[in-house]
């Protein structure tokens, strides 16, 4: 893990406070998300207390602090597909997971994340299953889903 | 260049390019603000200074507006009271109800500007969330349930003090205060220095109490309870009660600290004569062999703590001897208890401070001796005052009465070391008394008396050149370092984390003024120069602990206690 | 590929002449399929389309050419349709107008190109022709140009978008893109430039209105050793969809712009600012780029004119405040994403504390094209005081949406009835939302409100960036009302108190507001009146107190909605009813005698035990106690539970 932390930072020059989001970008891109020893070391090369960088990254969506799950569904949330009864489809999500938004379970292979406007505002609402697209989502698809996802990693 | 402006109706002079808010304070004009701290770019962030400016559809804060030429302004239209109300009732519909409990009750910001604002009904409601408390720190107590986000201790421990242990996490609702990763205190990179503490407007950062710990010791009778005080306290504790402080005071304020209950009463100041006798002593030696790494003054201990953190190759050069307090508690729990026959555990020895990193140091690894330590209780100046209230001392009826023996007195350059520069100063001189036998020149110590962050001064003894530099507050390492790069060299460095010395510790009282502040130094200055006994080697007290007292005990005589060590730190910097 | 680079270079950008050399036309022709030897299908490669099924498609028609029609050449195009007509495929036959056909998913490719290729047009899905000049018509055929969502729109910004291939460079210059730039570098100054975009009266087209040629004249009249140019391609407003939409169909003409807008306010560094969770956008940005700099557009001493420029972008890391200017600046700088105050403004001191102009993608889409046609043009289509037109991102109920563009004094009314033709399903219209979370609500009865920056700001509309949502008759304002605050409290930076409080406090006012909590006694409902009359004042101290613009404007939906729709708001409040039947926490539920069979399913499942009865006889719903969870009528297999 932290040679590619390493690997990722050698592309950046020290002490440039303006490519730190950039190099966090990277590394959460790279590995899913950032660990404290990921933390530690961009705090040293910058040359910012491990605070500042903890307090930056806490601040954005992007960032995550532990990994999510092996199936990552992204559910849009969007004014139009909101219109179209998104917000039912996400409590049905948060009811059927017990998991809030962000969070991954324990067991590793469930997480969601909420956005906005993915870009389907036709078919809506939108969802993607680690990058596929699924449209005219309703509440009372989401139990089989999240069965048939949970049984495709299983086997996998 | 002045012009005029019109504020309520009335007509004002303005300077150009100063902001609203100093244009009014300068006519009598007082705004309520929050999170302005005065020398610091204002952030805006409380909102609560905003005046009604005509020919802007919005309310403008005062704090950050520049004044302009022809300028209307309101300061207390009802659209402004209103605003400024609302703002503060929404803080406090998420702020805990428990005034009467919280550390800072009478004495907090929230309460001063709710009670101005006449705020007499909870309006609006929500749900108070209560998050943790982290007590980690044996110096500062975390109550995130009290912050109000205003960011003051953000830039403090950024700006002032550089160690940036704190910043935000998080965002909107979410956004609270705390350390790297969000864990608590003694995970991070925080010196205890407490500077924090100073300026928060509430009660969300506080120091930890002793002084319930003190209490119940001073109810045990099987007990031999001790307490030593820093020369500084006293005149802290005038202030603090409102009174004048004179020369008196100290005197009295033995026999207040007898009648709450302590049997044993030290200056501080007996340990800081010693501590600096074997500073000089350290420097004579070095200078001697022709060793050309400075020696660095490590009374300071969150700037011990900050070199064994983020300076780990500077930590064999600091100087070994113990801090004032820690020598004086060695003493203490050594020569006192074996003079009144009592066995070293059956001790409980208090010290009262102007500082709260102190807490600390107490806590440290090299500050024990056999599992007893040194110093067992850390008071700040504030948590004494609220002792002698508790114990319904009446100051300004007491007789005043002296220290007791064996160390039973100090010099002036004890009192003198907790000012910035002052600590350099009162080696360089005892030095200098050593080699000529004649006082050196107040005069020549004034490059190290005030000058900005980073003071420098050259003195010359015989043929052997000694260059001090002094430090005063951590933003002066900067310039320290590029010194150092550019090749100067040093023999004797003094670095005090509070701007201006101990004078300013954490620990002195909340309100004082600007005046109140400059004026602590003055006095220990003025004390200096009318004190005959103005250097160590001339104190008698002092003389007698080395010559016999020190000699004689088998224990001590290697003079080994007065001694520590440091090491590197793991922390999350 | 070199020749035609070449060529395209030396002939059309460097050229100084307003018209080309005839041979020149002749390649450019060529390059823009007007002279076709073979056909051409055209399709639609946006997010929306790909959502839509728009890559099976491509496969699809793909394999069909390889085996039925080799020569054919498919060509992706970006969006310019409304998105009920994607997956949206074009096909042009050799001298003949192009055809038009909506919903073109992948089992419809087959039949509808066996159709086109042995000349029986498939009528079904046939949008239109589109008529250019030396092409025949097909006879009988409509045009598209006259489908009312076209025919009240003008498309100028937009004009390229759906027309050209938008990875290719060569395209672009063929139809007349980058000239004037490499005109603007060569042969005017700085100040020219200002001065021409100042006398077009363009307005920043981001919400704001200020006139653009005078913002960059800020920057450019304060003296500095750098400055910068940044392109606010954030648009992280729920709903809106018009910055990717152009990025992904005419990224060029984009890059075109913040070329012209650098060297008019004399910055060698421009910066896009990119949102995330567009990666094909994105993707599309950066090949124009790397494109750009090939081509020698951008690079050092660009046409040996000695400006220097050059490009990067930026993803934002997440978060809805950074649109806001000075947060933008502090997330580039590294720091977290908090506001600052003005005083300084960033065009005296914004990223590192240089001259910075921050404008928005719309605003410098026009910027090519008043370069191109003149300051006079562009002042001819609009209003007096908002010339020019506006791009407007139309979802919600409508028939119709999707990315369009009117010319400014269009009336809402035009939009919503001709382009959007009214609202689905016959339902009626309640209002229309312009603005996303900052925005404000417009009743039926004023939609007669033309696009015009003072005209809407007089009735205190702000324009907002585009978003424009249609709401119908089923839509319950309070609950959107709820779900823009939640938005908002979600991304506040958590600086200023009057934010960061107040949207928290107004959310959890509006919750029980929408919510009927169990059991529900007089101290609740005090606390609820008592909540509700703070909501006014509080909104109004957010709108008059907060740092930026984001709080400021927070409290535009709530209200615009309080004003226009008070009675809505009171039946929530006071009758506990939602007359769209969408807020669940008011719903009521009773069983229907008839049908229930007293199965006792509800009756268990109730999390409040509001139901009562015997087995196998009718149940009963207690309504004091029901707090309209809805568990009840999800779980009845009889259908017996109906909803008020």
């Amino acid at each position: 893990m932290s040679k590619d932390i390493e690997q990722i930072i050698k592309k950046y020059k020290p002490g440039r406070r303006e490519e730190l989001i950039p190099l966090l970008q990277e590394i959460q891109d790279e590995h899913g998300h950032l660990s404290e020893q990921a933390i530690v070391r961009v705090g040293n090369f910058m040359g910012l207390s491990t605070t500042k960088i903890f307090g930056l990254a806490t601040f954005y969506d992007q960032f995550r602090f532990f990994p999510s799950g092996k199936v990552n569904v992204r559910i849009c949330n969007g004014t139009t597909c909101f219109l179209n009864g998104s917000q039912a489809v996400v409590n049905k999500l948060k009811e059927e997971t017990g998991l809030a938004p962000g969070q991954t379970g324990r067991d590793g292979i469930f997480s969601y994340e909420v956005v906005t406007c993915m870009g389907g505002c036709n078919n809506g609402p939108v969802l993607t299953v680690n990058g596929e697209y699924y449209t005219s989502v309703k509440p009372e698809q989401i139990p089989e889903l999240i069965k048939k996802l949970k049984f495709i990693i299983e086997n996998d | 260049m002045l012009f005029t402006i019109t504020v309520n109706n009335k007509k004002i002079k303005a300077e150009k390019g100063e902001t609203i808010l100093s244009a009014l304070n300068r006519n009598g004009i007082i705004i309520p603000t929050l999170c302005r701290m005065k020398d610091f770019t204002p952030t805006g962030a409380c909102r609560m200074c905003v005046v009604e400016v005509e020919g802007r559809d919005r309310l403008v804060t005062a704090c950050s507006q520049p004044v302009e030429e022809w300028m209307k302004i309101k300061t207390h239209s009802p659209r402004v009271i209103t605003a400024r109300k609302t703002i503060v009732e929404l803080l406090l519909s998420n702020h805990p109800d428990d005034c009467l409990y919280c550390d800072k009750n009478l004495n907090c910001e929230l309460q001063r500007l709710s009670e101005e604002l006449n705020i007499r009904e909870r309006r609006i409601r929500a749900r108070k969330i209560r998050p943790r408390l982290d007590q980690s720190s044996p110096a500062i107590v975390r109550e995130l349930s009290k912050c109000i986000l205003c960011g003051r201790c953000v830039r403090v421990c950024e700006e002032v003090i550089t160690s940036t242990s704190l910043d935000f996490i998080n965002r909107g609702s979410q956004i609270h205060v705390g350390p790297a990763m969000d864990r608590d205190f003694n995970f991070s990179s925080c010196i205890h220095c407490g500077q924090c503490v100073m300026v928060c407007p509430t009660g969300a950062l506080h120091e930890k109490h002793n002084i319930t710990e003190v209490q119940e010791y001073l109810n045990n009778p099987e007990i031999l309870k001790v307490v030593q005080y820093t020369p500084l306290v006293a005149s802290g504790i005038a202030e603090e009660m409102g009174i004048r402080y004179n020369k008196e005071f100290d005197r009295i304020l033995n026999s207040i600290l007898r009648k709450i209950g302590f049997e044993k009463v030290f200056t501080t100041g007996t340990g800081t004569d010693i501590c600096i006798t074997e500073i000089a002593d350290q420097l004579k030696e070095k200078l001697a062999s022709g060793n050309d790494t400075p020696l660095y003054i490590s009374a300071c201990p969150a700037w011990v703590k900050y070199a064994e953190q983020f300076k780990p190759d500077l930590l064999t050069s600091l100087s070994t001897v113990k801090s004032p307090q820690q020598t004086t508690g060695v003493l203490i729990k050594t020569l006192v208890a074996g003079q009144a026959g009592i066995k070293p555990e059956k001790v409980f020895s208090v010290s009262v401070t102007p500082c709260m990193a102190m807490k600390f140091e107490a806590r440290r690894d090299g500050m024990m001796r056999k599992g007893i330590s040194d110093v067992d209780s850390v008071m700040t100046v504030r948590e004494l005052a609220r002792l002698i209230r508790l114990y319904g001392i009446d100051i300004t009826n007491i007789e005043p009465e002296p220290v007791d023996e064996p160390m039973s007195g100090r010099t002036s350059s004890a009192a003198l070391t907790e000012v910035s520069g002052g600590y350099a100063e009162t080696v360089v001189r005892l030095l200098w008394y050593d080699h000529y036998k004649k006082e050196a020149d107040k005069q020549a110590f004034k490059k190290l008396r005030s000058g900005g962050a980073f003071r420098e001064a050259s003195f010359k003894i015989d043929n052997t050149d000694l260059n001090v530099a002094v430090v005063d507050g951590l933003t002066g390492l900067d310039k320290l370092e590029s010194a150092l790069s550019s090749g100067r060299k040093y023999d004797l460095i003094e670095v005090m984390t509070c701007q201006g010395g101990c004078v300013n510790g954490a620990g002195m009282p909340f309100s004082a003024s600007k005046e109140d502040k400059k004026g602590r130094a003055k006095m220990i200055y003025q004390a200096d120069d009318s004190e005959a006994l103005n250097l160590p080697c001339k104190s008698p007290v002092l003389m007698n602990l080395y010559e016999k007292l020190i000699k004689e005990n088998n224990d001590i005589s290697d003079k080994k206690i007065f001694y520590t060590h440091f090491e590197k730190r793991n922390v999350l910097l | 590929m070199d020749d035609l680079r070449k060529f395209l270079i030396d002939k059309v950008l460097l050229s100084d002449s307003d018209t080309l050399a005839p041979e020149t036309e002749k390649v450019l022709r060529r390059v823009r399929r007007e002279k076709l030897e073979h056909a051409v299908i055209f399709i639609s490669s946006g997010t929306h389309s790909i959502i839509a099924g728009s890559e099976k498609t491509r496969a699809a028609i793909q394999s069909y050419i390889d085996e039925n029609e080799q020569g054919t050449e498919i060509v992706n195009v970006g969006c310019n349709g409304p998105l009920s007509f994607e997956p949206f495929v074009c096909i042009q036959l050799p001298g003949k107008n192009r055809l038009y056909f909506r919903n073109i998913t992948e089992e419809k490719v087959e039949p509808l190109l066996n159709g086109i290729f042995h000349n029986d047009i498939n009528k079904d899905d046939l949008a239109g022709q589109h008529g250019t000049k030396g092409f025949e018509l097909w006879p009988g055929i409509p045009f598209i140009d006259e489908l009312p969502f076209f025919a009240n729109q003008k498309r100028v910004v937009l004009g390229n978008c759906g027309c050209y291939d938008p990875e290719s460079i060569d395209e672009y210059i063929a139809r007349g893109g980058y000239r004037a730039y490499a005109k603007a570098i060569r042969h005017y100054t700085y100040e020219e430039v200002c001065d021409i975009v100042e006398r077009s009266g363009l307005r920043g087209r981001s919400g704001g209105g200020y006139l653009t040629g005078l913002k960059w004249k800020q920057a450019l009249n304060t003296p500095a050793s750098s400055r910068y140019l940044i392109c606010n391609a954030k648009e992280s407003d729920p709903g809106a969809f018009t910055d990717r939409t152009i990025l992904e169909s005419d990224p060029h003409r984009l890059v075109e712009g913040i070329a012209i807008a650098s060297y008019a306010i004399g910055a060698s560094s421009a910066v896009v600012f990119f949102r995330k969770n567009s990666e094909h956008a994105q993707q599309r940005l950066q090949k124009a780029i790397d494109n750009a700099r090939e081509y020698g557009i951008l690079g050092h001493n660009i046409f040996s004119s000695g400006y220097n420029l050059d490009i990067i972008i930026r993803k934002e890391p997440g978060a809805f405040v950074c649109g806001e200017e000075t947060a933008l600046l502090s997330t580039l700088e590294g720091k977290r994403g908090m506001p600052q105050l003005k005083p300084p403004y960033p065009t005296t001191s914004g990223l590192f504390s240089k001259p910075t102009v921050i404008n928005n993608v719309e605003t410098l889409m026009n910027v090519p094209l008043i370069m191109e046609n003149g300051p006079e043009w562009f002042r001819a289509m609009g209003t007096q005081k908002s010339p020019g037109t506006k791009v407007f991102a139309i979802a919600g109920k409508g028939r119709m949406s999707g990315v369009i563009e009117v010319e400014m004094g269009t009336t809402l009314k035009t939009i919503v009835e001709d382009i959007a033709d009214g609202i689905r399903e016959g339902k009626d219209l309640k209002a229309v939302q312009l603005g996303g979370a900052s925005g404000t609500f417009i009743k039926k009865e004023n939609l007669e409100l033309p696009v015009d920056f003072d005209q809407m700001a007089e009735k205190h509309i702000p324009m907002g960036a585009g978003g424009f949502i249609i709401i119908d008759e089923n839509t319950c304002i309070v609950d959107l009302v709820r779900y823009f605050m939640e938005f908002i409290r979600n991304e506040s930076c958590g600086k200023c108190i009057p934010c960061r409080e107040g949207t928290g406090r107004m959310l959890e006012i509006l919750d029980s507001v929408i919510k009927k909590p169990v059991n529900e006694d007089s101290g609740t409902t005090l606390e609820r009146f008592k909540g509700v009359m703070q909501l006014e004042t509080i909104a109004s101290v957010m709108k008059d107190t907060s740092l930026c613009g984001l709080g400021q404007t927070a409290p535009n939906p709530f209200m615009s909605a309080l004003e226009n729709f008070r009675e809505e708001f009171e039946e929530h409040i006071f009758d506990r009813k939602c007359r769209a039947n969408i807020c669940r926490g008011l719903r009521t539920f009773s069983i229907d005698v008839d049908k229930c069979t007293g199965c006792t399913a509800c009756a268990s499942k109730c999390p409040v035990n509001a139901i009562y009865g015997t087995r196998l006889q009718p149940f009963f719903i207690v309504e004091e106690k029901c707090t309209g969870c809805g568990i009840c009528y999800d779980i009845c297999k009889f259908s017996a539970i109906k909803v008020k």
